[in-house]
């Protein structure tokens, strides 16, 4: 993976995720939003390593999934300002991204159901005789879900196309992974069901690409079963809003400042030379400006829009 | 679409739906093997249809309605899945909006409980949810128990709460002709439908096409002629309504029998027109009552004519409890031929007594042998 790329990719996403937490006091965002930053290195090192017809499902807390996997921005803007616009034409919100032209095949906002429509879609292509792969995402919460077992035990026993990736931020909401759990250790769980597995430690996007590259290899040519990568990252923001929670006591910045050690949006800004990182910084401040502009200008969906779309 | 039918005598549930075809050829057949014809006849025609299901592929197959299908289209596209209500329902969700077609299949409806979250949250919302982006062309085949001590958990007739949420269609066919026409039709439409099928309807014999054909959904049946009630019924309650109806006929009472077949998108329209002209309706439902589609039809119907004088309403349907295995008891959780033709003549002429002996058990209830 290119590394600037990946600067780059990892930053505009911190960017449009900090101009929707100070546009969001403005009440133009009337609806939930679940930031991405300090897991940007989770989706943009995974889809890096992905081609254009491979598929993603996500989460609630998918707009860093949406805009790495190409998903296009004016239209996630759109939707989070409830436009016509919108990549759900504003039926949708920030929890339902869609942007089935870049295969990115939804959001859910209840933990873990994406996860076995990834695998029926895995099905379909190796049906459909596809040569490409299916990435559910997921967060460690999740995993708690019969759902995921579900899931996996299919995956593995039809050894489907698919790769599952949990985004492990150690909170599920306010509670801790290791209060919810007496075995803590979610790679060896998941790895009896004869799944290989690998955990990626210290918010290494640039492990988890080499990785997710390697495993799309054995899939699209030997036939290798599904794989599971349990990432290793931090969310800085609050659960759900455009704000932190430090005071809510069940965590502290110090264990974020930790985490912002490995940060490599931070870590790679340091290595640019100035002109390079100002000319990225003007791009992606331009494209936002665009976007938020474009959001704004759009109209809302015309009222007997809210009886269309139920059936297809 | 609208055929009248005259019901025979006799308590075979026979139909037969216009006298020409009588004339030219009759094929009697069984719900369970039409339902089995529709599923082939679709799957050969359109390489998308998948079938998938727990013990689909046994030597049961589902009371027949999937047998030899995996041996013709191999074990890729019919499948036996774990047994994970949940996560197989997603996957089926997935494989449709990859542009499969699955037919997902519930050995019991009661198990639909563990797939409430798919069907619910996902199948019935992608479309709306994702501004129109996706569609889900999914069919789920559920079938519902009685009699042989099906009790609590094998028995429950759940459609009022699928009904309830926009986005999934709910069909509940209750003659062969009609179960294989609205499968055809379920599989080639583009939305999530709910298939409810029933073990007595199972038997149930009636003139089916050999070619492929399509019952249009959001349809109902006008199944018998009449002018003094309506009955609305659904499912199995259709049969029993119809022995009601004859019995009735055989008093020189007149009622007209009308099969929903759909449960949602429900076509108000027929049972609105019946009851302005019998000004009378009974809603038999397969079902309890509380909160259920026997008080959607008649809120709709009070709606709709609440500035005219006149119009009677009623309804039938579980007894208000858990369904219990003991014959004694399950029989009295059930309205049956005499309770149905009792009520509809009571609310016809208060004053009229029928007769008895006009009435047997429903000989497919009767007939009916476990342990399966």
């Amino acid at each position: 993976m290119d590394r600037l790329t990946y600067y780059r990719e990892m930053l505009r996403i911190r960017r449009v995720e900090e101009e929707i937490a100070r546009l969001y006091p403005s009440d133009k965002i009337m609806s939930p939003v679940h930031l991405s930053i300090g897991q940007e290195p989770v989706s943009v090192g995974v889809c890096q390593a992905l081609e254009a017809d491979d598929v993603v499902f996500g989460t609630y807390r998918s707009h860093a999934l949406y805009l790495a996997k190409g998903g296009d921005l004016k239209q996630m803007m759109a939707e989070l300002f409830g436009k016509a616009t919108g990549c759900a034409r504003g039926k949708g919100g920030s929890m339902h991204l869609i942007d089935v032209s870049h295969h990115m095949m939804g959001a859910s906002a209840v933990v873990g159901t994406t996860i076995p429509q990834g695998v029926g879609y895995a099905y379909a292509l190796t049906l459909q005789k596809k040569k490409a792969i299916v990435v559910a995402f997921f967060g460690e919460g999740a995993t708690e879900e019969g759902v995921f077992y579900e899931s996996l035990q299919f995956a593995a026993l039809k050894k489907l196309p698919i790769i599952f990736i949990c985004e492990n931020n150690l909170y599920a909401i306010h509670s801790s992974w290791a209060t919810r759990h007496a075995q803590t250790n979610l790679c060896d769980r998941v790895g009896s069901f004869g799944i290989p597995v690998r955990r990626i430690e210290n918010n290494n996007g640039e492990a988890l690409h080499d990785a997710v590259a390697d495993a799309r290899r054995s899939i699209l040519e030997q036939g290798a079963g599904p794989f599971f990568f349990e990432a290793m990252t931090y969310r800085w923001n609050e659960h759900v809003g455009p704000g932190t929670d430090w005071h809510l006591g069940y965590r502290n910045e110090k264990e974020m400042d930790e985490w912002k050690k490995f940060d490599p949006v931070l870590a790679i800004a340091r290595e640019l030379d100035v002109v390079t990182k100002e000319r990225i910084d003007l791009e992606i401040k331009a494209e936002i400006e665009e976007a938020v502009s474009f959001a704004e200008q759009s109209p809302f969906p015309e009222a007997s829009e809210l009886y269309t779309e139920v059936f297809a | 679409m609208r055929n009248k039918v005259h019901f025979p005598k006799h308590l075979s549930f026979t139909l037969r739906f216009s006298p020409s075809r009588i004339a030219i050829m009759e094929r009697i057949i069984k719900c369970s093997e039409a339902i089995r014809e529709a599923i082939d006849q679709e799957m050969a025609a359109d390489e998308r249809v998948i079938l998938l299901g727990q013990g689909i592929d046994d030597a049961k197959g589902m009371w027949g309605t999937t047998l030899g299908l995996q041996e013709k289209y191999g074990d890729r596209r019919v499948f036996d899945t774990p047994l994970a209500e949940d996560g197989m329902t997603g996957m089926a969700i997935g494989a449709a909006l990859a542009g499969l077609r699955p037919i997902q299949t519930h050995i019991r409806m009661d198990f639909l409980v563990l797939a409430m979250n798919q069907l619910v949250n996902i199948a019935a919302k992608s479309r709306y949810m994702y501004g129109g982006s996706v569609k889900v062309p999914l069919v789920v085949r559920a079938v519902i128990g009685r009699s042989w001590g099906q009790g609590a958990q094998h028995s429950q007739a759940l459609h009022s709460w699928f009904a309830h949420v926009p986005g999934i269609k709910v069909v509940m066919p209750a003659t062969a002709h009609d179960a294989k026409g609205c499968l055809i039709q379920s599989i080639r439409d583009d939305n999530p439908v709910l298939f409810i099928e029933h073990r007595m309807v199972h038997q149930a014999q009636s003139h089916v096409p050999l070619e492929s054909y399509t019952v249009p959904l959001g349809c109902a049946r006008v199944l018998a002629g009449g002018t003094q009630l309506t009955i609305v019924a659904t499912s199995h309650m259709v049969m029993e309504s119809m022995r009601a109806a004859a019995v009735l006929e055989s008093c020189g009472l007149s009622v007209e029998v009308i099969d929903p077949v759909t449960i949602s998108p429900l076509d108000i329209e027929t049972i609105l027109s019946s009851v302005e002209k019998t000004r009378r309706l009974l809603v038999v439902d397969n079902a309890w009552l509380s909160c259920g589609f026997s008080a959607e039809v008649i809120a709709r119907v009070v709606e709709h004519f609440q500035d005219a004088k006149g119009i009677q309403v009623g309804r039938m349907g579980f007894a208000p409890v858990t369904c219990p295995t003991t014959k004694v008891l399950e029989r009295a959780f059930y309205p049956d031929v005499s309770g149905i033709a009792i009520k509809a003549a009571g609310m016809i002429s208060p004053k009229k007594i029928l007769p008895d002996g006009l009435w047997q058990e429903a000989p497919e209830v009767v007939q009916f042998r476990g342990p399966f």
